[in-house]
């Protein structure tokens, strides 16, 4: 056997990665990380207003022990040679050939997630309890969170394309459940409909890949396709990365399945925070970064995902910048920032890290933004409108701080998370890809200005310049319950990118899974510094829009780009006209076809019979000689045959 | 005679084979003529002449008992049996021309034409020996062979009929029987109901008061009118203007309650 | 005379008896035409006798006469009992049994 280098030994040991091993020591325990969520559903919802009293203080305590247990698993996982810990709970289908396990894979893509979702999870989950406190069906709403966490924790922890199905369907519900939480409202409802019907799209690609994958390899787990998707030939790879790749719209909201997360923001506002922001939304990420193998073999696959990617970028920061709606223009930003996150996908095993590191940093900041604006909100006693903002610096002062080191995150500033993981992706695009990467990558420039534009848009209408409060405004900050966790949110922002990027931190531990890059940046390159001139150019705009002139407390008319962004681009409209109505027509034809078609067939069979009988009866016309007559002829018929039979 | 036509072979004489086309030409005219003439004796009548012609055909084939049992109990019994239950029930009733059934005649035409060729079809083909000479030709004879096998053979289909005969009189019986929905009334209930009515005396027969004595007079009315439907439709009923009608007499006389004395009755009218 | 001749007679009485019955209206002639019928089945009896030179056709065609004999009996008190209730001697009278 030769030594092995370079890429050779980083492909050596991503292929021997493939394998796994069983679970040894603290690891065997970690069906705990679904147990306790699980078991803090279970009881809230099953348990109904018994559980009041003290329903909320078990919904923090189960995410928090998951918490634990996962900084555990983490630590542990550290510690050992074998980082791909398979964890066998129950077979959960065993025909045939076909054996699909309810396994825990803990590796080190799984157990980044897992810390990223028990952890800012449980912090927004504490955060909620001071959010939620006058709400009357608060236990229920700690209930439908802790199933949201099971799910997404399973996930993230199935070894099989099956078992991460199950996950997937079940935080589409957690998400339905949510959204339309506050059941009074019909605009919540139809949003929450809305959510679930468009995952479906997405979900429909997802399930058609699983069973490509059954039927061209027999095995949906990961140890199985993997192995065998460089054999399968060129068609299945292609298209199950495609397959793949509508799942991930779905969920992530991309185009062309993006219309239902503006919508979204019906939720409360920590539902907003958790799922449509840190984890059920980044879901698509896992999912493609998950599935690395078979895009590794698949450049056309790869492609797509990076332009879903760019189109969405700017697709999210455009909408962004024309909604008055605080949590609605952070919805574009989330839109945004995942089409980042596609981006990065989609450059292959370069982009992987980036991508996940960028999902993690962006848990971070865009969580703890959406907590601000949930505080503002709650302390501007449910106003939404940007417009109706002004000059809270002063009144919310923490949240303020917060806020502001989420914003330079965000927006790209050194030495702040997004400058050292949006970068490296912008400067992926440019060397990836040939001729499309350029214009893939300088998409991604202006997103990055854009982004810039709009969040400084968001500081400077929210917490700067005059005050444009309705009369009964009584600003105050929040209290520490909801604060607390805003800090910690506001530490992560800060230091997320800098702690996974610099030495190439992540980029090793993710190794075995994604495998290595082949060519690594520094953390300054020409593209970085091009989208951080386009940032401040951004933000400049910004506050030459919105800084120096006072903000108009009514929307002015604005461009066809503004009128449109407003309309979501038009999205909805898209939809229905192309989906919808189609739909809708198909529906009519099918119901006429039953109606006259079916019903007529049926009908008609029924009056044909009724008809032929009513002639045929008659026959039996009373008289003697009429039967008389057909007996002749009976027994005409009868020589007849004997006739010919026997000559 | 029996004898020359009972020695029947294959070639028989000249006279047998006239005597065979003549008697066949008589029996299917005398058929068709049955099906075609509306009156109904006429009909019987035809069917008499067939069924003496296929009883002499019969006894040129080697069954004079068989001929003998056919005059006798066929044509003499059963044929006047038809003949007496059509005085019964409608010797004037006519069949009209007119068929009431679309399509009837045609279809029994075709239906008759089919059966005809198929049969001859089935007969022309069928291995049709010559007749052998019956086994018993110089025996005990016919009557004696069919005696033999009467009581053998077909012993029990003989039982069996003779049931059948029974059943058939019983039968016969009961569907002529008339169940009375009342008590039969007895003499003192007919003459107390005679008395009631006031109509002591019977009415004078039919044709008390007739003046001909003819079937082919038509009856009369009360009115001094006369009946059409009282003469058979089989005669042509003279003509009514020819006579002289009847004039009934002034006066009748009648017994009265109160007087006992006989006097005229106000109606002036023939008693009915 | 063949048989065959027999036989080809009683066939065409056969069917003029059978083409009577469906054509005549009066009861008693359409009786009579089954009557027809049956002594033309008894000719073709009489002559497959002559034929295989033994008596059973003849004591067949003998038990033919007696049958329809006793079939005449019933029928003609049946059409007696009709004709009282109805006052009609027409088959196409009794046409109640009918749609």
């Amino acid at each position: 056997m030769t030594t092995l280098t370079g890429r050779a030994l980083a492909d050596a040991v991503h292929a021997q990665a493939l394998t796994t091993v069983p679970a040894t020591g603290a690891l065997k325990l970690s069906w705990l990380l679904l147990a306790f969520p699980l078991f803090g559903a279970v009881v809230l919802l099953v348990g109904g207003r018994r559980t009041n009293r003290w329903g909320h203080l078990l919904g923090v305590a189960m995410p928090v022990a998951a918490f634990v247990y996962g900084a555990i698993a983490y630590f542990t996982l550290l510690g050992d040679t074998n980082r791909e810990q398979d964890r066998h709970l129950y077979t959960y289908i065993l025909v045939g050939r076909f054996q699909a396990n309810v396994n825990l894979l803990i590796d080190p893509l799984s157990i980044c997630f897992i810390l990223l979702i028990t952890g800012v999870g449980s912090l927004i989950i504490i955060y909620s309890v001071g959010y939620m406190a006058q709400d009357p069906n608060r236990r229920k709403f700690f209930g439908y969170m802790n199933l949201f966490v099971a799910s997404m924790l399973l996930l993230v922890l199935a070894d099989n394309y099956l078992v991460l199905y199950v996950g997937w369907e079940g935080v589409g519900l957690a998400s339905y459940l949510l959204i339309g939480f506050w059941q009074d409202r019909n605009s919540a409802a139809v949003a929450a409909k809305k959510a679930f019907v468009v995952n479906r799209v997405g979900d429909a690609g997802l399930t058609l890949a699983i069973f490509l994958m059954f039927s061209a390899f027999g095995t949906v787990s990961f140890t199985g396709v993997f192995h065998q998707v460089p054999s399968g030939g060129n068609g299945v790879a292609t298209a199950l990365g495609f397959l793949l790749l509508l799942g991930a719209c779905g969920k992530s909201a991309q185009v062309p399945l993006q219309s239902w997360l503006l919508d979204a923001m019906e939720g409360p506002t920590p539902v907003s925070a958790l799922i449509h922001a840190a984890t059920m939304v980044t879901a698509g990420v896992y999912l493609l970064v998950r599935s690395n193998p078979i895009l590794a073999v698949t450049p056309d696959a790869r492609l797509a995902i990076a332009v879903v990617g760019t189109v969405t970028l700017l697709f999210g920061g455009i909408i962004a910048s024309a909604k008055d709606d605080i949590k609605k223009s952070l919805a574009g930003s989330t839109m945004s920032q995942i089409g980042y996150m596609f981006l990065g996908t989609g450059l292959g095993p370069e982009g992987y890290v980036f991508a996940i590191a960028l999902l993690l940093a962006h848990g971070f900041y865009k969580a703890g933004l959406f907590l601000g604006s949930g505080s503002v909100i709650h302390g501007m006693n449910d106003e939404q409108d940007m417009r109706k903002y002004g000059g809270l610096y002063r009144f919310l002062p923490v949240t303020y701080v917060t806020f502001g080191l989420a914003y330079l995150a965000i927006i790209g500033i050194p030495p702040f998370s997004g400058f050292f993981v949006k970068d490296p992706i912008i400067e992926g695009d440019f060397t990836e890809h040939g001729a499309g990467g350029w214009v893939l990558g300088i998409c991604a420039l202006i997103g990055a200005g854009l982004t810039a534009f709009y969040m400084t848009r968001m500081m400077l209408m929210t917490w700067h310049g005059k005050r444009r409060w309705e009369a009964e405004a009584h600003p105050h900050e929040s209290p520490p319950v909801m604060t607390w966790p805003m800090v910690i949110l506001a530490i992560g922002s800060v230091g997320a990118g800098a702690f996974l990027i610099i030495n190439d931190r992540l980029q090793n531990f993710l190794a075995p899974v994604v495998g290595v890059p082949p060519v690594s940046h520094g953390f300054v390159t020409t593209a970085g510094i091009v989208a951080f001139v386009l940032a401040l150019a951004g933000v400049g705009l910004a506050w030459l829009m919105y800084g120096r002139i006072p903000v108009p407390a009514v929307a002015p008319q604005g461009n066809p780009l503004v009128v449109a962004a407003r309309k979501d681009l038009y999205g909805d409209a898209f939809n229905e006209s192309v989906l919808m109505r189609p739909g809708q027509w198909l529906t009519r034809l099918s119901v006429y076809f039953d109606n006259r078609g079916v019903d007529g067939l049926v009908n008609t069979t029924a009056a044909l019979i009724g008809g032929t009988s009513g002639r045929w009866r008659r026959l039996q016309n009373g008289f003697v000689r009429s039967y008389a007559l057909s007996m002749l002829a009976g027994a005409v018929i009868l020589v007849a045959l004997l006739l010919a039979v026997r000559l | 005679m029996t004898h020359v036509l009972a020695a029947g072979t294959n070639t028989d004489s000249i006279a047998v084979e006239s005597v065979f086309w003549i008697l066949a030409v008589a029996a299917v005219a005398a058929a068709l003529a049955m099906i075609l003439v509306p009156r109904a004796v006429h009909c019987a009548l035809m069917l008499a002449v067939v069924m003496l012609c296929l009883a002499t055909m019969y006894a040129m084939q080697g069954a004079p008992f068989l001929a003998f049992v056919q005059i006798i109990v066929y044509t003499g019994a059963v044929l006047m049996l038809f003949l007496f239950v059509l005085m019964l029930i409608g010797i004037s009733s006519a069949d009209s021309i007119v068929e009431t059934i679309r399509g009837q005649r045609q279809a029994a035409g075709l239906a008759a034409i089919g059966l005809l060729i198929l049969l001859i079809l089935g007969i022309g083909h069928a291995a049709l020996g010559p007749a052998t000479l019956s086994k018993t030709a110089g025996g005990p004879g016919n009557l004696t062979g069919i005696a033999t096998l009467i009581f053998t053979t077909y012993v029990f289909p003989f039982e069996v009929t003779g049931a059948l005969l029974i059943t058939a009189a019983v039968g016969a019986m009961v569907l002529a029987h008339r169940e009375r929905a009342t008590p039969r009334p007895t003499q003192r209930e007919l003459a107390a109901r005679r008395l009631a009515s006031g109509h002591l005396a019977p009415d004078p027969s039919p044709g008390v008061y007739a003046l001909h004595d003819s079937a082919d007079r038509p009856a009369l009315l009360p009115d001094g009118t006369t009946s059409e439907v009282s003469v058979s439709s089989v005669l042509s009923p003279r003509d009514p203007a020819d006579e002289r009608r009847f004039v009934p007499p002034e006066e009748t006389l009648e017994i009265t309650a109160e007087s006992g004395e006989w006097e005229p009755s106000p109606s002036g009218k023939a008693d009915s | 005379m063949s048989p065959v001749h027999y036989v080809a007679l009683s066939v065409i009485l056969f069917v003029i008896g059978a083409v009577g019955v469906l054509v005549r209206r009066n009861a008693i002639v359409v009786f009579m035409c089954i009557e027809l019928m049956l002594n033309a089945c008894n000719l073709a009896f009489v002559a497959f006798a002559r034929m295989r030179g033994n008596l059973d056709g003849q004591v067949i065609a003998f038990f033919v006469m007696v049958v329809a004999a006793a079939e005449v009996v019933v029928g003609l008190a049946i059409l007696m009992a009709v004709y009282r209730a109805r006052r009609s001697a027409s088959v196409d009278d009794a046409n109640l049994l009918k749609y």
